[in-house]
């Protein structure tokens, strides 16, 4: 009996507490799945498009939302739910992977300068500060230029300069967490640096990161749509929701649905996203009430 | 009819989990020249009584069910706004507890302290600036700020907790208010400065007549400067009484408690075994050998040193407790820290069982590390929060690896034992601990690694009395049943008489004074010391009214 008790007592991390919470915060619980549907249609796009992504008809011309293009096609007669699904692929991955790179870097670059502190600290931000400086443009055209257009760089390329505030952030929490006592306390236990980043500081950072990771995946799709629309991201006949908005926003007077539907899409994972986001956030504190 | 009447007062919080009855039908008065302590634990109710006379509560949650507060007749609990401020501007004025925290850090002194007079809601009461100035300037004198009229354009962070606290009392008496309502005035303070803060306190009233509400978690502090004694628990009266009925001849068993659980120091012999005293010949396990802590400082240019330790030696003996006083600013808990490697020292050595520990490694320390620990102060702080309390017991033994995956659960369950604990609490987080509880968690965590040296920094200076009492035979007993080793750090003398055996005082980074607890006691060498020992409020009115009257 009392095993089985013990069992339940201890049978807990930040990490399964966080996970009963979250599937009791019914939003989060719908972001998390209209994220999950976006993502396996994506995945699933080439074998359930109804129409291939190059398929012109330039006799349609764009015709609006009807029984054969539920969304319409676009000026060039291309169907555009099948082009939503094709932009989805390219948005959802750049949004998704260089948000992860710049999570990575930023927590750890920002965990360790603000932790050993001193001159490993001053020599780390400064170098934070540089990149900033650097205008992002010319960095990225650089990249281009000596690397080839390649997508794979420009996840890199995006999720290199979105790291910069990241660690910012990162560093401004840890210096005031680093002079808790419960960090002290783990030095006096002899735990290691790594260990003590590790376990006590980044989990307590996780509040302002989660907010700010929510925050960053669509402002990095949006900045692919940028950087295609400049010809430096992707190229049509190819597409992404964000080049999809921007062709739409020139056609919005004729052709509104252009811009609607994906626009609409793009919202929606937004909206997916925040109340994910919010969710976590509370569901990671173990001060917001269990019940 | 006295200057305020407070009937039948009921205050209920409304949260999701329920109703919290803050405040149960409490009624009191004080009238002009009086002094009311309201004496009682975190949690009883007493503040939420003294803010809901002002209207400071949060309201939702906080919603006033029933009863009056007349003031000069009329009724504090149901007038409108702009009667409030007048109230508050003009008849009755607050002191908060945290003197660091109360005073705006952007605004120099003087203008924070004229701010009730050049802004007044009466406008028939407003003063000019030059005027609100000399007033100003008076007052400072008054509470004792000297060079009041240099000190003026400073700024809070300029002066010292005491002197701020000097500041808000000049600031809450700028108006003449006829009632004063004091929120744990000295609570944040050391002691000498509590003395003179207590007496401040006492001659301003009596000079200007007004009356005194005085909220203090302590019955020692207010047996000098109360007329009356409220005592309250879990929102309700439990007794009220002119204050020698209250310490004398009390019937109420809650009353008792309380002044059962002053560490009277002044009164009651150190309950330690003196009997079985450590055999002096015995290696001591912590040599300290003229040690300096510097720290940079940055404000000065060039950069200075702050002298945190400047040049300490001293020897602990196995199975001793040593008491380490001082005021805040004397450098003790720098001490502490040194002593356990956590503040790297300047010059000097720290010998542990003959290692010398400032010459090794981060990488070679962490074995001796699981030898020595420390207990922090701030139990809100000293426990990762995102951690369960199985997870903060079971980490120091995984990574020394004192237990395996077969036997931590045992082992930890036999620290929440050790510790006082229920062991349905360890999947619970911190947060969801009284204070008291914490520092037990935290006590749980010390020990885990079977330490041979603990310091304790100043570990029950943030629990209520009653608590303070039950952590202090814990560590008495843990001590005991452990053979641990202890210094013991604290500010407060009667506690610190209370569970050590030798005791040490510090001031300014420099060891004062060393000597057995009750030797030192019955017979101070040094000035200073007999100054701090001179400052500890005694838990009786009649003495204190002695000391009073012949300084």
């Amino acid at each position: 009996m009392d095993q089985i008790s013990l069992q339940q007592e201890k049978g807990t991390s930040l990490w399964k507490d966080a996970w009963i919470k979250l599937s009791k915060n019914y939003l989060a619980l719908f972001g998390l799945g209209i994220l999950a549907l976006l993502c396996i249609v994506s995945i699933l796009t080439p074998w359930i498009a109804p129409y291939g992504y190059e398929e012109q008809n330039l006799m349609l011309g764009a015709t609006a939302p009807s029984l054969e293009h539920w969304l319409g096609t676009d000026i060039f007669g291309r169907d555009m739910l099948t082009r939503i699904m094709y932009g989805g692929r390219v948005s959802l991955t750049v949004g998704f992977i260089a948000t992860a790179v710049a999570l990575i870097i930023g927590v750890l670059w920002g965990a360790i300068a603000g932790f050993v502190g001193g001159r490993v600290d001053a020599v780390m931000m400064r170098i934070v500060d540089i990149m900033y400086a650097l205008p992002f443009m010319i960095f990225i055209v650089l990249l281009m230029v000596v690397f080839g257009r390649n997508i794979l760089l420009l996840f890199l390329a995006i999720g290199a300069v979105e790291w910069l505030t990241m660690a910012r952030i990162v560093r401004s929490q840890v210096m005031s967490l680093r002079k808790q006592e419960f960090v002290e306390a783990a030095h006096s236990l002899g735990l290691s640096q790594w260990t003590i980043i590790r376990r006590h500081i980044i989990p307590n950072t996780l509040g302002p990161v989660i907010v700010y990771t929510t925050l960053t995946i669509p402002s990095v799709m949006l900045l692919e749509a940028f950087l295609s629309f400049l010809g430096l991201g992707i190229q049509p006949p190819q597409s992404s929701w964000g080049l999809l908005i921007n062709y739409g926003v020139e056609t919005m007077e004729e052709y509104p649905w252009l811009l609607i539907f994906p626009g609409v899409t793009l919202s929606l994972t937004l909206f997916a996203l925040n109340f994910l986001g919010d969710g976590l956030r509370d569901a990671l504190d173990p001060r917001t009430s269990k019940d | 009819m006295a200057l305020l009447e407070v009937e039948g007062l009921t205050i209920y919080f409304h949260s999701r989990n329920g109703v919290v009855k803050a405040v149960d039908d409490v009624s009191f008065s004080v009238d002009a020249g009086e002094t009311l302590a309201i004496v009682g634990e975190s949690g009883s109710g007493k503040s939420v009584t003294c803010y809901s006379l002002l209207d400071l509560l949060p309201k939702p949650p906080a919603k006033i069910e029933a009863g009056t507060a007349l003031f000069d007749g009329i009724d504090l609990l149901s007038c409108d706004a702009a009667q409030m401020r007048r109230f508050r501007s003009n008849d009755i004025a607050m002191i908060f507890q945290d003197p660091m925290t109360s005073l705006n850090p952007f605004i120099s002194i003087g203008e924070q302290l004229i701010e009730p007079l050049i802004y007044n809601e009466d406008k028939s009461r407003r003063q000019s600036r030059s005027d609100a100035r000399l007033r100003a300037i008076e007052l400072l004198d008054e509470v004792g700020i000297t060079d009041a009229e240099q000190r003026f354009d400073c700024f809070p962070h300029e002066f010292s907790g005491g002197m701020r606290q000097r500041v808000m009392i000049a600031m809450a008496l700028i108006n003449e208010p006829r009632l004063l309502i004091c929120d744990e005035p000295t609570t944040a303070l050391d002691v000498t400065i509590q003395a003179q803060i207590l007496a401040l306190i006492k001659t301003l009233q009596q000079k200007r007549d007004v009356a005194v509400i005085f909220i203090s978690h302590d019955l020692g502090v207010v047996a000098g400067i109360a007329d009356k004694v409220m005592v309250m628990c879990e929102g309700t009266v439990r007794e009220a009484n002119d204050v020698e009925s209250i310490f004398y001849r009390t019937e109420d068993d809650y009353t008792k408690k309380l002044l059962a659980a002053i560490p009277e120091g002044a009164k009651v012999m150190a309950n330690r075994a003196h009997s079985e005293h450590p055999e002096k010949s015995e290696k001591p396990i912590i040599q300290v050998h003229n040690i300096k802590t510097y720290f940079r400082d940055y404000s000065k240019t060039p950069a200075g040193h702050i002298k945190a330790v400047d040049g300490v030696s001293l020897e602990i003996q196995r199975g001793e407790i040593l008491g380490l006083v001082g005021e805040s600013g004397s450098g003790k808990s720098t001490l502490g820290r040194s002593i356990l490697q956590l503040a790297p020292i300047t010059a000097g050595s720290v010998l542990f069982h003959g290692t010398e520990l400032n010459k090794l490694s981060a990488a070679k320390l962490v074995p001796w590390r699981r030898k020595m620990q420390m207990i922090f102060q701030d139990p809100y702080a000293s426990l990762n929060p995102r951690m369960t309390v199985y997870q903060t017991l079971a980490e120091p033994l995984l990574y020394h690896g004192l237990a395996n995956a077969k036997n931590i659960d045992q082992q930890v369950q036999q620290l929440i034992d050790d510790v006082g604990l229920a062991r349905s609490n360890m999947r619970k987080y911190p947060h969801e601990f009284s204070g008291g509880q914490r520092q037990r968690i935290a006590i749980g965590r010390a020990i885990a690694t079977k330490p041979e040296l603990i310091i304790a920094d100043e570990p029950v200076s943030a629990l209520d009395v009653t608590i303070q009492a039950q952590i202090l035979d814990l560590i008495l007993n843990l001590v005991e049943k452990h053979n641990l080793t202890m210094m013991f750090i604290s500010h407060d003398l009667s506690v610190v008489r209370y569970i050590s055996d030798r005791v040490v005082v510090m001031n300014k980074g420099v060891v004062i004074e060393t000597g057995n607890t009750e030797a030192l006691w019955a017979n101070p060498q040094q000035q200073y010391t007999r100054e701090l020992l001179a400052a500890i409020p005694l838990a009786d009115p009649r003495s204190e009214r002695l000391r009073s009257a012949n300084p």
